[in-house]
């Protein structure tokens, strides 16, 4: 059943190619029910779902001389994910309503990338899990090259060779994994089961996750992440934000920390103050929390205050896989989700709402136009997603966040505190940016009148039309969902952590 | 009626009323007010409701309601009313629906502002109830947002600074308490529960399982506790605001449209008070005896400083705004002085609860009276086109002889003039403050002094003396203004002359208070 | 062996040779058609013979070796010759549409030359024999390679692709005339008993090292590569693509026999930091400068043939470690690897070969924008560019990963995983100019809108090669499967 999020996801693209050519109607129309299907195939399993089972899809022989299965399965944090991306999925193309450039083309790609990232949530072969994480890849640089903004190219093309290099590093690993269990398997619970050498593990390790953690703006890996949000056209910002990145993420918690478990344990010596991969990881992550939230506080430009708090917003994530323990990794699942909703709500906001009406993200440039005024809805959602994205109570990055920071505590407190220092800041910026972009000083506002002159005589700006308003809705409800009854996600993912596969978690958690 | 979650119903009334209102938009103004105006009418119907069927025999918490929140780190979401909630719960509603009458022309994006007084209202009801940290904190920061936007938008020239100062102080106020609950949450093993929280302080095991947790930071467990107390005493002392973290307070009142500052000062500053009562006393009893002496040398300085600074200021919101913290300073010197054990009087626990039941009432007393001083300014201010500085008016009294006189008895009321609903709260706490802190009550004997002192000047400027040539037009109190400032008016009446009706609703929860108190 | 015995087994060889012949004829009897016409024609019946002997391959008994090993038929040699002969139809197919040249039929008959000589390369076990066929494919290529007369570029790149060919063929020899001396024998086998024990002495040093320039040059590695910009430039499309592909096949397929089978015992090590002299490390070094220079060059080329003709060298670097694996899976997956690489490079000429004709160059900006002027050719080009890149579901990504595990499992402890490493860090380089040509075809504005024509027959059969990149990506067991078995019961 879930499998068909993926192959209808795929059916989409092999419709849409077949559209003619000058029909922007049908082909967002075919786009989003193929979306919308996903997003309730993954709402029925959800509802289906027995919390800790690891729910087999598919299981078939593919490749058999190398031992090769196409298998697929789900278990709480997949399907968290998965609900995840048909949120994004159907939000985005709300969102990419007025798409009329080679429509057809843009939502091909568009599905192919869902398609791809559906099919690296539910693959439980290592070999197919790499299959879909590199379909992802070249739709994102289309998307982006071709429909995108600012630096259009070079943000896309930067995208395109950081996921490749990272996906590089991951199929080092991945090679030498199987060639060293000498199983001929590449099943993530086989693999599981055997246990590699330590020494094996120790170098194997670092290199699978810093592989995956390059999607998901580990910093210093992060640049790739601003220029390419920035670059990127609505839709697809938020698709990276909202989906992308957390393939970089789950794929550290699925196959890093999975497989080479004992690579996060001590070194056995100090080299300038970290004992183990972890803690080098643990202090990346903090680092990428607090240098994204300052970064994003001196911006210029509206997108890249968002794109660089992207990064600051993953640095928990990362941070909460590392804590190892029950509170801090369900916390960085429940990041994931609230991050794609939140992330994506504010990408939308940005340059679906702003840019597509203003044509500029330069936030003096806005300052002057007051949108509060000429803009409402897309003020209040911005408020909204800015309060969510602050972490504030009520929000699913609040409680995200939260256990986030109780896993560190548990594990590195003094890191704890740092990140809490990092959160007080991603309230300034997204302070800053609200008040910047939307509510606009009086007295900037008069400075610039003479300049801008003839904004009286400008045409009113087109009014929020409704697939926007609906798309805003939806994440918004899931955001707020799932910060007031965090159970409905939390109860699947949780129980999930008892299964074998994450044994390392229970281990971390008794050290 | 048990089965009926009224607490949280009274609290998503107002939210869900807000998020109708906003979705009505611009065009059905008037809709939108009305509906705004019901649902205001509609919770302090449920307050009053509450009121009547609270079992006033009983310091208990009712009306209780808990569930499970996050599961992972066992969070709960529970509510409940005691005495201390309910009183507050009566004067957000009244406060809330004098505030929107206050601002009934308001026609500038109205369907806005009434949503965001509504999503104010909500922060508030659910801040006055909930028991678990958590979601307390999340309408704490609730009521926040709302109240920045409040200000930002509709406010005065100055409005960008003022609520940029506002939301910055606040949020690092809210921020060190949180940094502060945090620490406990993890030092005892994930409890969040302010109850739960309380009876583990008088077991004294949040100290020891706090020196015991974070034993890797170097500091001994005394300094360790008392730097998490300093951190949870900023978020209420800014709020409330106890000096030297009031600076915010003038500017943003004075900033914010009139009808705001209504909820700010009358409901918004109870907040800290009650975070005090609610939160700090019950669970750091120990702390606030041991710094018992710099906090009360605070809260007098904030009592004496405010009123002299008052008695400067020459623009009316700002006296006002600086009276208000005269008001709520009485407020923290009762519940500092009450924080001790060794004193002089035979039954300190008498003195204890006259002073924290005249907390109480002080509370709803400023709350009530203050915004009808705002509601009067906010009048002036109507009729003379935005002047409100002391000396531009001069001998009203002669042009709109009811319109002083009503302003002149709520004036009288904030002054504390027995018979006044003022008086009775404030006698009440010097009652209970002298015997147990005598020489702060004597100092702080000033501030009455001053507030006498700028409440007459008041009253001579702007009332009487010779009459402003420019003002022998200014209209009178309409019909329908004196029939809706009556209402406020009858109440400072009612309670200066039977303030057991509040009194009898909130004194058994204070004798219980007074009871857990560890002294 | 009675010759009609030895006609069967040599037929299909023998049915490219007629069918050579008959091209000739027909064509001097149609030479007053059209030239384009006169192509299809010859095309037509090129791809008929190809079928035939293609269909006796699968006739032909699965066991035979004659005189020794000059012509042994195994099921490998049946697999490999077959996929030659896809590759020389697909050719022929492509080449439909030029009109470089008046006489067709020479051009035609040429390319059945060269597949002739490939195929008996492939079925050679005999040093002498290879080194035979190995000279009538390189003459037919260099024929091939200089056949457009009226493009100067043409005849430089054919004098220079000789010379060099010359010279590695003299190389050739010389190592193979040594090996000849050191063993006695100049069958594989019977030169690797007689290697066997003796140990690495200078000579056969040499030896070794000889043989190895000689086919580095055939499969352009580096540093015998120099003359693949050019040829690859300079040629006639066709031509182009055929030597990227079925004589890629065919040299990749006998350098693996030869130095697996001859040079077996004097393999050494190729693990990093503990080298062994012996062909491995030679072959593995040779390797990674392919890839890594190959990748380079590729970066700056403005003309997308020689973009292709740098990335084809790195081609030949990560097909390298599927000899330098020198196990049965190193084998497959080099098969695998040059077959479908093959395939995608025919339809990445073919798409030049029509952008050529009709835009008039190959240059990025002859491409700019061609997504909208010709979509279905631009699609094609998709598919073939990414799978050259690597990117899965696309039969170049699987190739790459069973040519890399092979590589990992042949060296003990993990020994050659430095080497897969360089393989897998150049290949996400490779990205960075695949992406450029396909940024120019999706992204860059185009001059006109006006659609390219293509012709029917190019569109199908370019359709069809990239179904199959397509098909043979999703589902490579087809293929796997078939080699493993045929390798294992070829008995390597």
């Amino acid at each position: 059943m879930l499998a068909w999020t993926i192959y209808i996801s795929f059916l989409g693209v092999l419709v849409l190619m077949l559209l003619p050519k000058d029909n922007p109607r049908a082909a967002r129309g075919v786009a989003f029910a193929t979306a919308f299907a996903g997003l309730v195939i993954a709402l029925v399993a959800y509802a289906g779902f027995k919390a800790g089972e690891l729910l087999t899809i598919a299981d078939k022989a593919w490749i058999p001389t190398l031992g090769f299965r196409y298998q697929l399965a789900a278990d709480g944090v997949s399907l968290t994910l998965v609900l995840l991306t048909g949120l994004a999925a159907v939000a985005g193309i709300l969102f990419s309503w007025n798409i009329e450039h080679r429509a057809k083309e843009f939502f091909a790609f568009y599905l192919a990338l869902i398609g791809g990232v559906y099919g690296v949530f539910l693959s439980f072969d290592l070999f197919l899990l790499f299959v879909f994480y590199e379909i992802a890849i070249i739709p994102k640089y289309f998307i982006i090259a071709i429909w995108g903004s600012t630096r259009r190219e070079y943000g896309a093309m930067k995208l395109a060779l950081y996921s490749f290099i990272g996906s590089a590093m991951v199929l080092v690993g991945m090679i030498a994994a199987y060639v060293v269990s000498g199983a001929e398997t590449m099943s993530l619970v086989e693999l599981a089961k055997f246990s590699f050498p330590h020494s094996f593990q120790m170098w194997a390790f670092p290199l699978v996750f810093v592989g995956f953690a390059i999607l998901a703006g580990m910093w210093p890996f992060h640049t790739w992440a601003p220029t390419g949000h920035v670059a990127a056209p609505t839709a697809a910002s938020m698709l990276l934000a909202g989906v992308v990145m957390k393939l970089g993420a789950y794929g550290c918690l699925r196959v890093a920390m999975t497989l080479f478990p004992q690579g996060l344990e001590p070194w056995g010596c100090t080299v300038l103050g970290f004992g183990s991969w972890r803690d080098v990881f643990a202090v990346l992550a903090v680092i990428g929390i607090v240098y994204g939230a300052m970064v994003a506080l001196v911006q210029k430009d509206f997108k890249f205050v968002i794109g660089y708090s992207s990064v600051s917003h993953m640095g928990f994530v990362l941070l909460g896989l590392v804590t190892l323990n029950t509170i801090g990794v369900s916390g960085a699942v429940l990041q994931m989700f609230s991050h794609g909703v939140i992330a994506g709500l504010l990408f939308a906001v940005v340059g679906r709402m702003v840019y597509e009406r203003t044509h500029t993200r330069e936030l003096p440039m806005l300052e002057a136009m007051r949108l509060s005024k000429m803009l409402p809805f897309a003020a209040v959602t911005f408020v909204i997603a800015g309060v969510a994205s602050m972490g504030m109570p009520g929000f699913s990055g609040f409680i995200a966040e939260l256990q986030v920071l109780i896993g560190a505590w548990k594990s590195y407190p003094a890191l704890a505190i740092i990140t809490g220092v990092g959160i007080l800041i991603g309230v300034a910026y997204t302070l800053r940016a609200t008040q910047k972009a939307f509510f606009g000083d009086d007295t900037t506002a008069a400075a610039t009148a003479d300049a801008d002159e003839n904004s009286h005589g400008h045409e009113p700006l087109q009014p929020i039309s409704v697939p926007e308003r609906l798309g805003a809705t939806l994440l918004i409800g899931a955001s707020v969902l799932v910060g007031l009854y965090p159970h409905v996600l939390l109860k699947i993912i949780v129980p999930s952590f008892e299964s074998p596969l994450f044994q390392w978690i229970q281990k971390g958690g008794a050290q | 009626m048990n089965g009926l979650p009224l607490i949280t119903l009274l609290t998503l009334l107002p939210i869900v009323a807000g998020l109708l209102v906003i979705g009505i938009g611009s065009e059905n103004r008037k809709v939108g007010r009305n509906l705004a105006f019901g649902t205001g009418l509609l919770t302090f119907v449920i307050t009053l409701w509450l009121w009547k069927s609270f079992d006033a025999s009983s310091g208990a918490l009712q009306f209780e309601e808990k569930h499970l929140w996050i599961p992972t780190l066992g969070i709960e979401y529970r509510v409940a009313a005691d005495g201390l909630s309910l009183l507050m719960l009566v004067l957000t509603a009244m406060v809330t629906l004098l505030s929107m009458l206050a601002s009934w022309r308001m026609d500038d994006r109205s369907h806005l502002y009434y949503g965001l007084v509504l999503f104010l209202q909500g922060g508030l009801f659910g801040t006055f109830t909930a028991l678990n940290f958590f979601h307390w904190f999340l309408f704490w920061e609730l009521s926040l947002i709302p109240a920045f936007f409040l200000v930002r938008l509709w406010g005065g020239p100055q409005r960008a600074a003022a609520s940029t100062q506002f939301f910055v102080y606040t949020m690092v106020g809210s921020i060190g308490m949180l940094l502060a609950f945090l620490a406990i949450f993890l030092a005892t093993g994930h409890v969040s529960d302010f109850t739960a929280l309380a009876e583990l302080a008088r077991k004294g095991e949040i100290a020891s399982a706090i020196s015991s947790d974070l034993t890797w930071t170097g500091l001994s467990g005394k300094a360790l506790v008392g730097i998490i107390f300093l951190g949870a005493l900023l978020g209420f002392a800014v709020k409330v605001p106890l000096m030297p973290f009031h600076t915010w307070l003038p500017a943003t009142y004075t900033e914010a449209p009139s009808a705001t500052t209504m909820l700010l000062t009358g409901v918004m500053s109870k907040m800290g008070v009650y975070g005090f009562l609610r939160i700090l006393l019950p669970i750091f009893p120990a702390e606030i005896q041991q710094y018992r002496t710099p906090l009360l040398v605070l809260a007098v300085i904030t009592i004496v400083f405010s009123a002299c600074a008052a008695f400067a200021q020459r623009d009316l919101k700002r006296i006002l705004a600086y009276s208000s913290i005269n008001h709520l300073g009485y407020c923290l010197l009762a519940m500092f002085a009450v924080a001790t054990g060794s004193t002089t009087s035979p039954a300190p626990d008498v003195e204890r609860a006259a002073a924290l039941n005249g907390v109480l009432l002080q509370m709803f007393n400023h709350g009530l009276t203050a915004a009808t001083l705002f509601w009067f300014v906010s009048l002036i201010e109507q009729r003379s086109g935005g002047l409100r500085g002391l000396n531009d008016f001069g001998g009203l009294r002669k042009v709109a002889p009811v319109f002083c006189g009503l302003m002149g008895i709520a004036l009288f009321s904030s002054l504390g003039l027995p018979g006044l609903n003022g008086f009775i709260g404030e006698f009440l706490i010097f009652k209970g403050v002298f015997p147990l802190a005598m020489c702060s009550a004597s100092v702080s004997v000033i501030g009455l002094l001053v507030t006498a002192i700028f409440i007459l000047t008041i009253l001579q400027r702007v009332f009487n003396g010779p009459l402003n040539e420019k003002w022998t037009g200014f209209p009178d109190l309409t019909t329908s203004e004196r029939v809706l400032l009556a209402i406020p008016i009858a109440l400072m009446f009612v309670l200066g002359v039977y303030p057991q009706l509040v009194l009898g609703t909130i004194n058994a929860t204070v004798v219980q208070l007074v009871k857990q108190l560890p002294f | 062996m009675s010759y009609l015995e030895l006609l069967k087994l040599a037929l299909p060889e023998t049915i490219l040779v007629a069918t050579a012949f008959f091209i000739l004829v027909a064509d001097r009897s149609t030479g007053g058609l059209d030239r384009r016409l006169r192509f299809r024609i010859g095309g037509l019946i090129a791809s008929v013979g190809c079928a035939l002997a293609a269909g006796w391959i699968a006739v032909t008994p699965a066991h035979a070796n004659v005189m020794n090993g000059l012509l042994v038929i195994d099921p490998l040699t049946r697999l490999v010759k077959a996929g030659i002969l896809i590759l020389t139809i697909l050719t022929v197919l492509l080449s439909s549409d030029s009109d470089f040249t008046e006489h067709v039929g020479e051009y035609m008959a040429l390319i059945l030359f060269a597949a002739v000589g490939m195929m008996f390369l492939v079925s050679a076990e005999d040093i002498l024999m290879i080194f035979v066929s190995l000279e009538l494919t390189s003459l037919s290529l260099y024929i091939l390679t200089a056949f457009n007369k009226r493009n100067i570029k043409s005849a430089e790149a054919a004098l220079k692709y000789f010379l060099f060919g010359g010279m590695a063929a003299a190389f050739t020899l010389f190592g193979l005339s040594l090996v000849y001396g050191l063993s006695g024998s100049t069958n594989l086998h019977q030169i690797a008993a007689a290697l066997a024990g003796k140990g690495l002495d200078p000579l056969l040093v040499v030896a070794v090292v000889m043989t190895i320039v000689g086919f580095g040059f055939k499969v352009a590695a580096v540093p015998f590569h120099l003359w693949a910009p050019d040829a690859y430039e300079g040629a006639p499309a066709p031509s182009a693509a055929f030597i990227a592909s079925g004589s890629k096949v065919a040299s990749f397929f006998i350098f693996a026999k030869l130095l697996m089978i001859g040079f077996a015992g004097v393999e050494g090590s190729g693990a990093w930091r503990s080298f062994v002299s012996g062909w491995i490390p030679t072959v593995a070094v040779i390797a990674g400068a392919s890839m890594i220079l190959g990748n380079l060059a590729a970066i700056v080329q403005g003309s997308v043939r020689r973009l292709l003709a740098y990335s084809a060298i790195a081609h030949a670097g990560y097909a390298l470690l599927g000899i330098a694996a020198n196990n049965e899976d190193g084998v497959a997956s080099l098969l695998y690897y040059v077959l479908t690489y093959g395939l995608t490079t025919v339809g990445a000429f073919g798409v030049i070969a029509v952008v050529e004709n009709r835009t008039g160059g190959d240059t990025m900006s002859h491409f700019a924008g061609l997504s909208r002027r010709a979509p279905l050719i631009s699609f094609c080009m998709f598919v073939f560019l990414l799978s050259l890149a690597g990117i899965p579901p696309l039969a170049g990504f699987f190739g790459k990963f069973y040519l890399f595990a092979a590589a990992v499992k042949g060296g003990e402890n993990l020994g050659l995983l430095w080497l897969v490493i360089l393989a897998i860090a150049t290949s996400a380089v490779s990205l960075y100019y695949y992406l450029k040509v396909l940024k120019q075809i999706y992204v860059a504005a185009p001059e006109t809108n006006e659609p390219v024509q293509v012709p029917i027959l190019q569109q199908i059969v370019l359709g069809l090669i990239a179904a199959a990149v397509v098909i043979l990506g999703c589902v490579p067991a087809v293929v796997v499967d078939a080699l493993k078995t045929a390798i294992q019961a070829a008995g390597h």
